[in-house]
């Protein structure tokens, strides 16, 4: 018996670039690098119009903490420091660059002997992760570094690798999983050894059992554990991954590190390994550019700073007009105004979905039906959530239903058969909240 | 760069949905009751027919002038009202005048669904406030039942429970001459009563087919119906405690009517199942406390209005367990 939770739904799962082996695609002309690919303070440009820039080279950074360098993913010459689409925050301060094709590296780069990470400090580990501007691959974004800085008083025990991609359609890190394991160890190995955590475990859903016995296989002799999970969204959910891998709950309101475990995506630890051991920075992951407008859905190779409109014509363009555009999975993935937005660190997916996919009604009242309670992870009420939220009473959804333990996977919504948009609602709950606490801040001043 | 020739939609995650609506499940609910209400207009002849059209159409026209007059959305093909009217026709005798569901469904449709914002607002079973409208203004056109055959007296005008009620057990067993007769009339629904309560039988078929499509959970029905038979079987004999007939109670009345169809309306009962099981656990108790010391003989439409008021109070006071409540 697999390993579940309590809630979740499953959503037909759609993995249909499952068996494809990652292709590598053309470089475009342009290639347009967002300063802030992360959670966290943007970047600030490092070189001017006109510079040269190498692949791996620095070309934004900040001195803030909580934030991730950029580096450039193929060599050319900068053309223009302006705003430009992002697809997460709408626009962004974007560096672009027009590839000379010659994708030259960095002096230096790969490193020409592999490094011994066994011979390194936790403190030299963290800072080679965040010289590489390694963040959360999963599609979170948050700064690696950041995680592995271990705050006093508090210890790691157990070290958890997401490989649960509990998202429909997603395969990119089930072929990471099949193609790189021993990267994917040797990284989890160098993660555990940054924060001092003594389990390892590794979570991901029964319907790759090649996977799981990829990395099985990598993982042997090294004491790192493979957990078999329930296919069932939000598997791969930090929290619930948590729970189901560890049977330790995160306290409400309180991060994994409470509850003395670190979560990484399988693709964050292979990312650590290639920075630790060649020295490349991240700049280019697997991704799955999928969904039923896409000609030919595959498994790709892309680059930070590449257009979602030059991949999807690698993938011979659309058969149909695609009805919402998607960075990540179609649970939790962000819809995008327009094509023409670059790759970002946090980039599984690139999806076209179609009318008919998307499968968009009329929102009407709710039936009580209590589908979304059952469905919920987190034990909330989302039926009472969405109501409040239509009143714009988050003072209530806060204090009696929990609004913020809300995690915003999109269960409720996906069976509620009134359609209504709840995590839409909580979201407007959210927000309205930290407004009134800005203005609460304000007044004190 | 290309830019795209339509307009993306750009609306919030997730982006996929189930299928199913809120019109299906009426409608699937529809289609369990149908095999009941098929034996009904069989077993009580046109005047069941004559009721379930008049009790549909009322309630459908009632939705349909409400939702015009507020200039909302009209939603009677969602199967709702249609599911009131039915639902109300089952509730009460086959051959009561025209009029009387007229009023009761708009008092189903108008008072108890409208009045508190329509679907999905209302406290109260609509139905069974259109039923319990009509016993308080026609109480004796409400308890006048169609006219049978009866081994004893040729013809009877009562329900089993009517005669439980007035006359005692024994003559309510030598109504159907002997208790094998009782139960299996009772279980198919060849005995006297409100239109779509008889059959047992087709009344489970439909509430394990709305089981079956996780329309209702199964624990609803369960405690409704255990807890009225273990507590008439504790206290319903003559012979002291632990003598009552338990299977006699919970064939009869409007009991599996009730327990599948009306006490898992999921508008109106708790929305946890804790809570629902808490719920069917209380209409029980009440349905049996009615039958063995009320006034009425029957009590089931009582005892689910009560619960519903109870509904709220409920869910305020049990909760989903909440992840990371364990934690610091």
């Amino acid at each position: 018996m697999a390993k579940t939770f309590l809630g979740g739904v499953h959503p037909p799962e759609q993995k249909i670039t499952a068996k494809q082996p990652v292709e590598l695609i053309e470089l475009p002309d342009k290639f347009y690098y967002s300063t802030r690919m992360h959670i966290g303070a943007p970047c600030e440009p490092t070189v001017k119009v006109g510079d040269l820039v190498k692949k791996g080279q620095i070309i934004a950074a900040t001195e803030a903490f909580v934030s991730a360098n950029i580096h450039a993913s193929t060599s050319g010459k900068v053309t223009a420091i302006e705003s430009f689409a992002h697809p997460v925050f709408g626009t962004c301060q974007t560096v672009i660059v027009e590839a000379d094709q010659a994708d030259e590296w960095l002096v230096g780069l790969p490193l020409s002997e592999p490094r011994d990470w066994q011979a390194l400090s936790p403190a030299e580990i963290t800072a080679i992760i965040r010289s590489a501007g390694i963040v959360g691959m999963g599609g979170a974004t948050f700064p690696t570094h950041v995680k592995t800085t271990v705050p006093p008083g508090k210890s790691i025990e157990y070290f958890v690798l997401n490989g649960a991609e509990c998202e429909p359609y997603l395969t990119s890190d089930h072929r990471l999983m099949l193609g790189e394991p021993e990267k994917i160890i040797r990284g989890m190995q160098i993660g555990m050894k940054a924060v001092g955590a003594t389990k390892g475990l590794i979570g991901i859903e029964r319907n790759k059992p090649d996977a799981i016995a990829a990395l099985a296989k990598a993982a042997t002799g090294t004491g790192i554990e493979i957990v078999p999970l329930k296919v069932k969204y939000p598997q791969g959910a930090e929290k619930t991954l948590i729970q189901v891998v560890t049977g330790k709950e995160v306290p409400s309101g309180g991060l994994p590190s409470d509850a003395g475990v670190l979560v990484q995506n399988v693709a964050t630890a292979a990312a650590v390994n290639d920075a630790v051991i060649e020295g490349i920075p991240l700049i280019e992951r697997y991704a799955t550019v999928s969904g039923g407008a896409v000609k030919e859905p595959k498994n790709v190779v892309v680059r930070t700073g590449m257009l979602f409109s030059h991949i999807f014509d690698q993938c011979g363009g659309f058969t149909e007009e695609p009805r919402k555009i998607l960075l990540g999975g179609p649970m939790m993935g962000i819809a995008q105004q327009t094509i023409d937005v670059p790759v970002i660190k946090g980039t599984s997916g690139i999806l076209a979905l179609t009318a008919a996919e998307t499968c968009e009604q009329a929102e009407r009242s709710c039936i009580r039906c209590g589908k979304c309670v059952i469905a919920c992870p987190m034990g909330l009420i989302p039926s009472i959530l969405s109501v409040l939220g239509e009143r714009g009473d988050f003072q209530t959804a806060k204090e009696e239903y929990n609004l913020l333990d809300c995690v915003e996977c999109g269960s409720c919504v996906y069976v509620c058969p009134a359609k209504r948009n709840i995590v839409q609602y909580v979201r407007l709950q959210k927000h309205l909240n930290i407004q009134q606490a800005t203005r609460a801040t304000q007044a004190r001043q | 760069m290309s830019e795209p020739k339509t307009l993306f939609n750009i609306s919030a995650s997730p982006h996929v949905r189930d299928s199913l609506t809120v019109k299906r499940i009426m409608w699937e609910v529809n289609l369990a009751l149908a095999p009941a209400t098929l034996f009904s207009c069989w077993w009580f002849g046109f005047a069941a027919i004559k009721t379930y059209l008049i009790c549909i159409f009322a309630c459908v026209l009632t939705e349909w002038i409400i939702q015009k007059a507020r200039g909302v959305a009209i939603t009677v093909d969602d199967g709702s009202a249609f599911l009131t009217g039915l639902l109300l026709a089952m509730n009460i005798p086959p051959e009561i005048p025209w009029y009387m569901p007229v009023v009761g469904s708009i008092a189903a449709i108008g008072i108890a669904k409208h009045t508190m914002g329509g679907l999905g607002h209302n406290i109260f079973n609509p139905a069974l406030i259109g039923r319990a409208f009509l016993l308080a203004s026609w109480p004796i056109a409400m308890t006048t039942w169609s006219e049978m055959s009866s081994v004893v007296d040729g013809v009877t005008r009562a329900t089993p429970l009517g005669i439980l009620k007035l006359h005692g057990y024994d003559q309510v067993v030598s109504t159907f001459g002997n208790t094998a007769t009782m139960y299996k009339d009772l279980f198919f629904g060849f005995r006297n009563g409100s239109m779509g309560e008889t059959s047992v039988l087709l009344l489970l078929l439909g509430g394990l087919f709305l089981i079956w499509r996780g329309h209702i959970n199964w624990q609803v029905p369960t405690v409704m119906i255990a807890t009225v038979g273990v507590v008439t079987w504790i206290f319903g004999g003559t012979a002291g405690l632990f003598s009552g007939d338990w299977l006699f109670h919970i064939l009869s009345g409007g009991l599996f009517l009730g327990a599948f169809f009306m006490a898992t309306d999921m508008v109106t009962i708790p929305i946890t199942v804790r809570g629902q099981m808490v719920f069917a656990f209380g209409c029980g108790l009440i349905v049996a406390l009615i039958r063995l010391k009320g006034g009425y003989p029957e009590g089931v439409c009582y005892s689910i209005l009560l619960m519903n008021a109870c509904a709220p109070l409920i869910d305020r006071v049990i909760r989903p367990k909440k992840y990371g409540a364990g934690g610091k």
